[in-house]
Order: structure tokens, then C-alpha cells, then sequence
């Protein structure tokens, strides 16, 4: 068996009072598109911000490509080949759309202080950037004020810049939501061709039948615990997440 | 030109190469500062020790901006780990405690100060222009900086430190750096205000003095090198020309931070910036 690219063991997240996880454990093998999916509150989110860092889990561990990176900060992560789209976007608004991604191509230079310093010339990491812009819909968009754009622009704009840093698996929390339905059939097709061109994913979408349509295997959660995993089709028919889901939308999703 | 205009011509350059340093800071990493008046206090005090144990002027100049640097280091560790509110308040802290820690020292002349400071041996047209060279290269620095990805970098920094950590940026290093490159030349403008004086006491370095330079970042529009420097040039000039605007400098300061911020956070640069751009409106 070759090793996961992606590993999470037993991970744990308390917040105050509240257990957002409670030993969360799976593996994803480089290639996967794997869909996350669980009701709303189930700690879907928690798992992926842990994953890049963003949340220090209480207990358990991460490893990426077998090195345990569970000490490591989200920036060595990111590093290290892991990007994260938030759910609740977060563009640079002091910045143009496309320098948003601009600046996420440049990360071989501000990877480094000495390379930042001395770099000045931006000509690849813009065409790149521009490319980015054109390959999930929001060329024309470049020049913006992120803070002019539509919600399902400025979900577009997550997945260009996350990635924009090249990453090996893209973590991807509810990227379709907030895009009217040809813009979701358009992203989720080329999430998939990017998925076969070989980043790995995890994606979080509530529509079980985009779901269904993209991922071959599913994990659930459901408060804060894996109640399945495993190939979509079995899993989606798996009385523990029918019952845990809501039931009705998850029958749709079977036929 | 005469003595006076010299004088004012070292007063604003020292005066430009302070927001300057306090612009990296604040202005491009978005680290809020209100003890810049330390580092220069601290870049002045190793130099005049330096200079009065007979070392040459440029090794004197570096001195002072790299022993600023160092406590510039020291900070920057402690804005890692306060809140951004909070840093406002620890940089204050540090200001003061410079005053009241130089007050107490013998070694440093106490209230009395140090006097026995050579001269820069330069003649008064030499140290002028040593001054604008020295202005001249803290902006091209600082334009370089801009332009480059340390800081793109900053930017990101400034807008979004938990965004900009997904992004692969060490945003620790990112503000140690803007810290220790800010607090050099804070360091290298207390050396030239050495030379210039020849004569330094604790109280030239108080919080009047870290406001006035905060004052002239957030006029001049933070993190525009132009502004910055025009806001630095005419905020000097002003109490020079003006005896009642002198009695209530640390008046008209502060108000003029409270209404850059209110009625024009983006400064003299944001406010030449959207008239030029109602300018060509009209034109077309
Ligand atoms: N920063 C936070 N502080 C406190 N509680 C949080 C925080 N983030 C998430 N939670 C709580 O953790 C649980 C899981 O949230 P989340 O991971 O966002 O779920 P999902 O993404 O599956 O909807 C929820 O009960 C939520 O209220
Ligand atoms: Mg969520």
C-alpha cells in the first residue's frame, strides 16, 4: 500500500464549551476527489482549518506526504503543498482581484525574506494569475476592487488563489455555494479536470447531488464525528447518514 | 543660504527619514507604532557615545541605526504576540520607558544629557547634503521595497495576517523585518540628529515626539512614500513659521491624526489620488 498523501489521526477540536470534533480520523491517497459532507454545525470547516493549520486541534495529528506537520504553522503548510478556500471568502481588499492572486503565484519569492527582497518583476506570476482568472470564470473581473464584486465572483476568486500557490491538496469549503447553477456546473467541471490533472481535493458542498456527480468517496460528519466513509453511492444509502442527514435529500441524491 | 535655513533644511531631513522608517512600520506592514521616538532616541544615544569615543562618522551612523534595530527586534517579537489594539499600547509603553530608563542613567547624563559630541568635521554644506543623501536613499529603500515582494508581502500582511499565512507567507518574519528595517533608519536619523545638535537630553525623544512622526504617516495617506514625505516636509515646516502653532503642536497633531482618520483615512496621497481622478472625469 503506498502512503497517504493526506493523513488525519484522532483529531479534536474544543471550542470552549462546544466539541466542533471529537477524534476525526481518515486518509486520503494522492489522485482523490474526496467530498466532505455532514448538516450544517457538524464540523466540517473545523476539520478542513485544522488540517491547513488555521485551528490547533486539542488532540490528534496531521501528516502530509508521511511527515507529521500537526506543530507546524498554517504558513509551512501552505508551503508544504496545502490551500485552503474559505467558506466565508476572505479576499485581500486592499488589492485588485487579480493582484489577490498575483500575490498567492508569487509564493516561491515571499516564501523566502531574502527572495522577497530582491524580487521585484511580477510578468510571470500575472500571466499565471491571469490565467487563474480566466480558468474558473472571472477574467473580466481582473482589475476590480474585490469589494465590487458578486458573492459568486468572490467565491471564484478562493479557489483561483488558493490555487495559484500550486498546491498538492486543495481543501475546498463550499466553493459552489453562492454561484447561480451554471456557474456551479462550470466550476465543479473544472475542479474535476484540475482533480484528474492531479491535485488532490477535499471538497465540502451541501447539494448532495453535486456530490454525488463529483466525488467517488464520501466522509460524514455529524456533530463533530465520522459517522461514514466510503464510495459515495454506499454511503449515501447508509442508514447512519440518511438518519443523520436529512433523509430526504439524501434519497433524492440515490436516484 | 543662511544658518537658519540650514538648520531647517536638518530638522526636516531628520524629521522625513523618521516616517520613513515609521511608514515600513505602519504604512506598508500595518503595525500601528506610538514609540517610534525610542528607536531614534536609542539610535541617537549609541551614537553619541560612539562619536564621543572617537569613531568616524559613518561607523557612527550604522551603529546608531543597527542598535535601533536591535530593540527594533525586541518589539517587533512582542507585537507578535499582542492583539493589534494592544500593540498601539505596548509601543507607547516602550516609548516611556525609554525616557524614564535614559533619565536614570549616569552613564547616559542623566537629565543633563550628553554634550561631548565631536563635530561631523563634514562643514555645514557637507552635513546638509550628507542629510538629503541620506533622504534620498531612505526613499529609494523605501520604493524599492514597495515594489518588490517583501512588499506585496507587507500588503497582504497589513490586510489580512491569518489570509495571508494561508498563502505561504511567514507573517512572524514579515513583521520582524518591517520592524528591524523601520527601526534603522529611526536609528541612522538619531545618529544625524547627534551630529547636529551636538547635545542630547532624555526629553527630545518623548511621546510629543513619536506623535509627530505618527502624525505625518497618517497625513501623507499611509503607506504613500510621496505623501508621507510632503506631510513630513510641511508638519515641520508649519511650527517653524507659526509661534502659536508651536505652543499647541502636540494639539494640532493629534487632531490632525483624528481628522485624517475620520474625513480622509487615505491621507494628502488619497486625497490627490481621487481629485486627479474627478480631474480627468471632467475632462473626458
Ligand atoms: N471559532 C469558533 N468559535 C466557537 N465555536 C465555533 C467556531 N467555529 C466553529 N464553531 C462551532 O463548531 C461547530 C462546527 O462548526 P463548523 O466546523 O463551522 O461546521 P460546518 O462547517 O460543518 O457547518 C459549530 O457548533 C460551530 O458553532
Ligand atoms: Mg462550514
Amino acid at each position: 500500500m503506498t502512503t497517504p498523501l493526506l493523513q488525519v489521526d484522532a483529531v479534536t477540536v474544543h471550542f470552549g464549551g462546544i466539541t466542533a470534533l471529537e477524534r476525526v480520523g481518515f486518509s486520503l491517497v494522492a489522485g482523490e476527489l474526496l467530498g466532505l459532507i455532514g448538516p450544517n454545525g457538524a464540523g466540517k470547516t473545523t476539520l478542513l482549518r485544522a488540517i491547513i493549520g488555521v485551528v490547533a486541534p486539542d488532540e490528534g495529528r496531521v501528516h502530509l506526504a508521511g511527515r507529521d506537520i500537526t506543530t507546524l504553522s498554517t504558513d509551512a503548510r501552505a508551503r508544504l503543498g496545502l490551500a485552503l478556500t474559505h467558506q466565508i471568502v476572505r479576499p485581500f481588499r486592499s488589492m485588485s482581484v487579480i493582484d489577490n492572486v498575483v500575490l498567492a503565484a508569487g509564493h516561491a519569492k515571499t516564501g523566502s525574506l531574502l527572495k522577497a527582497v530582491a524580487a521585484v518583476g511580477r510578468v510571470a506570476e500575472e500571466r499565471r494569475a491571469g490565467e487563474l482568472l480566466a480558468l474558473v470564470g472571472i477574467a473580466d473581473f481582473a482589475q476590480a476592487n474585490p469589494a465590487a464584486l458578486p458573492l459568486g465572483a468572490l467565491k471564484r476568486l478562493e479557489v483561483a488563489r488558493a490555487l495559484a500557490i500550486d498546491p498538492k491538496v486543495l481543501l475546498l469549503d463550499e466553493p459552489l455555494a453562492g454561484l447561480n447553477s451554471v456557474e456551479a456546473e462550470r466550476l465543479a467541471e473544472t475542479l474535476v479536470r484540475l482533480n484528474a490533472g492531479g491535485i488532490t481535493m477535499i471538497l465540502i458542498e451541501h447539494n448532495l447531488a453535486k456530490v454525488a456527480e463529483v466525488c467517488a468517496r464520501l466522509v460524514v460528519l455529524d456533530n463533530g464525528r465520522k459517522i461514514a466513509d466510503g464510495a459515495t453511492r454506499e454511503t449515501l444509502a447508509d442508514p447512519a447518514v440518511v438518519a443523520a442527514y436529512i433523509g430526504k435529500e439524501a434519497a433524492d441524491a440515490r436516484t | 543660504m543662511g544658518a537658519y535655513e540650514l538648520t531647517l533644511v536638518a530638522v526636516v531631513s531628520i524629521n522625513v527619514m523618521l516616517a520613513l522608517g515609521l511608514n515600513l512600520i505602519t504604512g506598508f506592514c500595518g503595525q500601528v507604532s506610538l514609540g517610534h521616538a525610542a528607536f531614534f532616541g536609542t539610535g541617537a544615544y549609541a551614537a553619541a557615545l560612539m562619536a564621543a569615543a572617537g569613531w568616524p562618522l559613518p561607523v557612527v551612523l550604522v551603529a546608531g541605526g543597527v542598535t535601533a534595530a536591535v530593540l527594533g527586534l525586541l518589539v517587533g517579537f512582542t507585537s507578535l504576540r499582542v492583539r493589534e489594539d494592544f500593540l498601539a499600547i505596548t509601543t507607547m509603553g516602550v516609548g516611556f520607558v525609554f525616557v524614564g530608563f535614559v533619565r536614570k542613567q549616569g552613564w547616559l547624563g542623566a537629565e543633563m544629557g550628553l554634550t561631548n559630541i565631536p563635530d561631523h568635521g563634514l562643514g555645514d554644506i557637507g552635513f546638509i547634503l550628507m542629510c538629503l543623501g541620506l533622504v534620498a536613499a531612505m526613499a529609494a529603500i523605501s520604493a524599492h521595497i514597495k515594489r518588490s515582494w517583501l512588499g506585496f508581502g507587507f500588503a497582504a500582511v497589513a490586510d489580512d495576517e491569518a489570509t495571508a499565512r494561508t498563502l505561504g507567507i511567514n507573517v512572524p518574519l514579515y513583521k520582524l523585518a518591517a520592524f528591524v528595517i523601520g527601526t534603522f533608519l529611526a536609528g541612522v536619523a538619531g545618529a544625524v540628529y547627534v551630529y547636529f545638535t551636538r547635545f542630547i537630553i532624555p526629553g527630545a525623544f518623548g511621546f510629543t515626539v513619536s506623535i509627530s512622526i505618527l502624525s505625518m504617516v497618517i497625513v501623507g495617506g499611509v503607506g504613500s512614500l510621496w505623501g508621507v514625505i510632503v506631510a513630513a516636509v510641511l508638519l515641520t515646516l508649519l511650527p517653524e513659521f507659526s509661534r502659536v502653532i508651536n505652543d499647541y503642536k502636540l494639539l494640532l497633531y493629534g487632531a490632525l491624526i483624528v481628522l485624517t482618520m475620520r474625513f480622509a483615512p487615505d491621507g494628502l496621497a488619497g486625497i490627490v489620488t481621487s481629485l486627479s481622478r474627478r480631474l480627468r472625469r471632467s475632462e473626458t
